[in-house]
């Protein structure tokens, strides 16, 4: 056995402004050279798990500690942030946020500047870690310009430099596209190979993280560590299911298909699954779940036709976009990140201005109507709850827009009481709005949108950093606007949010749309799926493993089995 | 956008070469120089020197030109403050009255009061080059490197350069508040009343300040979680070690601005008086 490298014992943990710890009595032994994924769902006290392994808890974040957390033999209290910080590199969720110097070399170089290193050993230093993220070709590269993977590489390789023992990710994979988190991963894994470093990730994207191998797996769940095991072990339990974290789809598959799962079928790797005995059991369960033919849908409502759009003349961001959404649809919008996909909806809403095509609704040209205009048929929610919320109280933060709208009082109230009830809000509604989780806040915001009454609700990113239970909810809640009329149009990087929710998706690629289909057939398309940065769904690979027909019916049949399953629990 | 117009322009010059330091610490001797003396003799000099300088940064007069219409601005406003309030301080200065045109009272056109005003029209020319060359000339990475120099403490340094490189992301959140909030009726135009108008606007700070706070909180995170402040020194991946062309820089500054004070002083008055 190796030596521990992390020890809790018996820790403890409460935050100075709350009652209840958030932490209880967690004991975890990680070993020299482990790679450790952490997950759980939201408020489960992962990411304070985390804060107190790079010890921002308790320098930071002050709070009541019991018990004890050893790094390297040390008490990590009598240490100090930078000594802790000197054997765990922290990678935080933000990829933007975190950046301090500009230039990518600046970046990396910024704890060697703390630690007072010439200039010129700097300069050799930065250029090994460059090396070693495949970055040496943009030492001078502004950090705005990069893509989304490569702000990963460089944000890790500003924690590479200080030569840390112990890597720690925060979330590495959120606001990440599917493709970009993949490539994330397979980085992760070959520098703490290379490095023999450990990792620890903290992570709710189960499936993606299982993309490379990991030695083992912590299920936490209201503060406590309720699974410790490796990832056959736990695949082969219903311990995820219980804790709400989403399964890997081909093993959620494999149990509706009534297979038994032991951990020495090499659940956590698709490649290496396997499947023998489950083979006849999925054939079976495919053929006996049926799937309802959905009606079809209206006129359109909205249309686009030939938009082109640059923020800077000679640059364009969008380029002849068309398409066209029939009334009752719920449609999604996905590409790699910085394709367009905002812009998109920004022109949509008036936001800016296009430089040519049309945007009609109903059959009337409404590109040139004003913001105000479009939001009585268009409503926006945007990604960050915290950029919309201006008012105290959830009724007044709800009625703000019909209070701009001059509404008589009792109407007012009366639209706002109907839409807080549609949407789960109504016993909360004279609660201020500081006291509501994430989840809860983005309901508020969608709920000030609704209470104005829009024809087509665009949404950004509506389930980014939710766990299963609150994604559900919020979807559930979605479904349901739908089928009263509502069009919806989601932009998002969640493959399953793609095929479970919507039956139709607008791929857009380098400003041009490069698939209008349904969402099974794009998930199942080699070339969209590479140029798009979008990932295959391994149901369809569990599918052609297990010589089942139709491949592309089992996909869909599974989703509409797995909707109907979870509304049991909800 | 003004940010954009005051940000960093790279080009190979002989003032690009010199270090974010010495740049400084040349404009904050420069400028002294140009504050303390009134003696037109030395400003035309300098001025001219401005202009010299400015040509050998092969930075265009219009990629600065916005910003300096808007200063010119506020030196007519400047102007005319000066001769409402105080029309005989030429007067009284060079102790002559040489009368142009009279208008009312006190209020006449005098060559002195002309060339005072003169006099202080040229100080601004001979600042603002300098002033906008350090800004366009400095890369923002080695803004705070130089500060330290100088001896500003590297906690005060480093904030004011992250301040600084923050007002575009800043500038974004506001846009994407301002139109969401646009987008649920609220009106920042004209045609709202201004007390409204002043209301409505909270209703975009405050998430703007509230998201400002969340942002800050994770700087702050990684900052730490990277070292920051461990050490009472730190060094700068970016700052410029000083060339023989610095030492060059600096010492020709130190001269023009003794022979500046050794001229303007040695007889007792800060003003070059061709009157008498």
């Amino acid at each position: 056995m190796k030596n521990a490298i992390i020890h809790f014992e018996h820790f403890t943990f409460k935050y100075r402004s709350q009652t209840e710890p958030t932490l209880h009595d967690i004991n975890l032994t990680i070993h020299e050279g482990e790679k450790v994924l952490i997950v759980g769902p939201s408020g489960s006290g992962k990411s304070t798990l985390a804060h107190c392994i790079n010890g921002l808890i308790p320098f930071s974040y002050s709070g009541e500690i019991h018990g004890s957390l050893k790094i390297k033999e040390k008490e990590t209290k009598e240490l100090d942030l930078f000594s802790i910080s000197k054997m765990v590199g922290t990678v935080l969720q933000d990829p933007d946020g975190q950046f301090i110097g500009l230039s990518v070399a600046e970046d990396i170089a910024f704890a060697l500047e703390n630690d007072c290193i010439k200039q010129e050993q700097m300069k050799e230093q930065v250029m090994d870690v460059l090396k070693l993220i495949d970055m040496e070709n943009y030492l001078e590269a502004s950090i705005h310009e990069l893509s989304g993977g490569q702000k990963q590489r460089v944000a890790l390789g500003g924690v590479m430099v200080d030569q840390v023992e112990i890597l720690l990710f925060d979330e590495p994979l959120a606001n990440l596209d599917p493709a970009t988190g993949k490539q994330a991963i397979e980085l992760i894994d070959r520098i703490q190979k290379e490095t023999s470093t450990t990792a620890i990730i903290v992570e709710h994207r189960l499936e993606d993280v299982l993309h490379r191998n990991v030695d083992r797996i912590i299920v936490m769940n209201e503060g406590r560590i309720v699974s410790d095991s490796t990832p056959d072990e736990l695949l082969a339990s219903n311990i995820l299911g219980e804790n709400h974290i989403r399964e890997p789809l081909y093993v959620k598959a494999l149990k509706y298909a009534g297979c038994t799962i032991t951990h020495n079928m090499h659940t956590a790797n698709l490649d290496q699954l396997d499947i023998s005995s489950c083979k006849e059991q999925l054939q079976k369960w495919f053929e006996n779940t049926q799937l309802q033919n959905s009606q079809d849908k209206e006129a359109p409502i909205l249309e686009v036709e030939n938009l082109t759009f640059g923020y800077h003349t000679g640059k364009k961001t969008l380029q002849n976009i068309s398409f066209s959404i029939k009334k009752g649809e719920m449609v999604s919008i996905v590409g790699k990140n910085g394709a367009g996909k905002s812009t998109l909806s920004k022109l949509i809403c008036g936001f800016e201005k296009v430089r040519s095509g049309r945007i009609l609704y109903n059959g009337k040209d409404i590109t040139n109507d004003s913001i105000r205009e479009r939001s009585q048929i268009i409503g926006m929610v945007i990604q960050n709850p915290n950029q919309m919320i201006s008012k105290h109280m959830i009724f007044d933060e709800v009625a703000m827009g019909l209070v701009m709208r001059g509404v008589p009082e009792e109407e007012l109230r009366e639209r706002v009481d109907k839409t807080l009830k549609v949407c789960g809000l109504y016993p909360y509604r004279n609660w201020p709005i500081s006291a509501l989780s994430f989840g809860q806040k983005k309901r508020v915001t969608i709920a000030s949108i609704l209470v104005l009454n829009p024809e087509v609700l665009i949404l950004d990113e509506p389930t980014a950093g939710q766990d299963l239970r609150s994604y559900t909810d919020i979807m559930e809640f979605l479904m349901e606007l739908n089928r009263s009329g509502v069009t919806i149009l989601m932009i998002t990087h969640d493959m399953h949010l793609m095929l479970e929710y919507t039956p139709r998706a607008l791929v857009i690629a380098d400003g041009r749309l490069i698939a209008d289909d349904s969402a099974a057939h794009v998930l199942t398309n080699q070339a969209i799926i590479e140029k798009a940065n979008l990932k295959e769904t391994s149901l369809y690979d569990l599918a052609v493993r297990a010589d089942i027909p139709d491949p592309l019916e089992f996909v869909a049949r599974f989703i509409a089995y797995d909707k109907e399953a979870r509304k049991i629990w909800q | 956008m003004a940010v954009e117009m005051l940000s960093y322009i790279k080009r190979t010059s002989p003032v690009h070469e010199l270090s974010g330091a010495t740049k400084l610490i040349l404009f904050i001797m420069w400028s002294s120089a140009a504050m303390l003396t009134y003696d037109t003799r030395i400003l035309l000099f300098l001025f001219i020197m401005s202009i010299a300088i400015f040509m050998v940064s092969k930075i265009h007069f219009r990629e600065i030109s916005f910003v300096l219409y808007f200063i010119l601005f506020f030196l007519l406003l400047n102007n005319m403050a000066i001769y409402i309030f105080s029309p005989q301080e030429g007067v009284r200065i060079y102790g002559t009255s040489h009368v142009l045109v009279d208008i009312a009272g006190r209020y006449n056109v005098t060559m002195e009061q002309l060339f005072y005003q003169f006099n202080i029209t040229i100080k601004y020319f001979v600042v603002i080059p300098a002033a906008l060359l350090f800004i366009v000339t400095t890369h923002p990475s080695e803004f705070a490197a130089s500060l330290n120099r100088i001896g500003v403490p590297y906690k005060i340094a480093y904030a004011v350069s992250i301040a600084l490189r923050y007002i575009p992301d800043i500038q974004r959140d506001f846009r994407n508040i301002a139109q969401s909030q646009q987008a649920r009726g609220i009106d920042l135009s004209k045609k709202e009343k201004l007390f409204k108008r002043v209301k409505n606007t909270a209703s975009i700070i405050i998430p703007l300040i509230l998201s400002s706070l969340d942002r800050i909180e994770v700087i702050t995170n990684a900052m730490e979680l990277r070292g920051f402040g461990k050490n009472r020194k730190r060094t700068w991946y970016s700052g410029k070690s000083f060339k023989r062309a610095d030492y060059f820089m600096l010492v020709l500054g130190a001269c023009i601005l003794g022979a500046t004070l050794l001229i303007t002083f040695h007889d007792g008055n800060r003003f070059y008086n061709p009157f008498v």
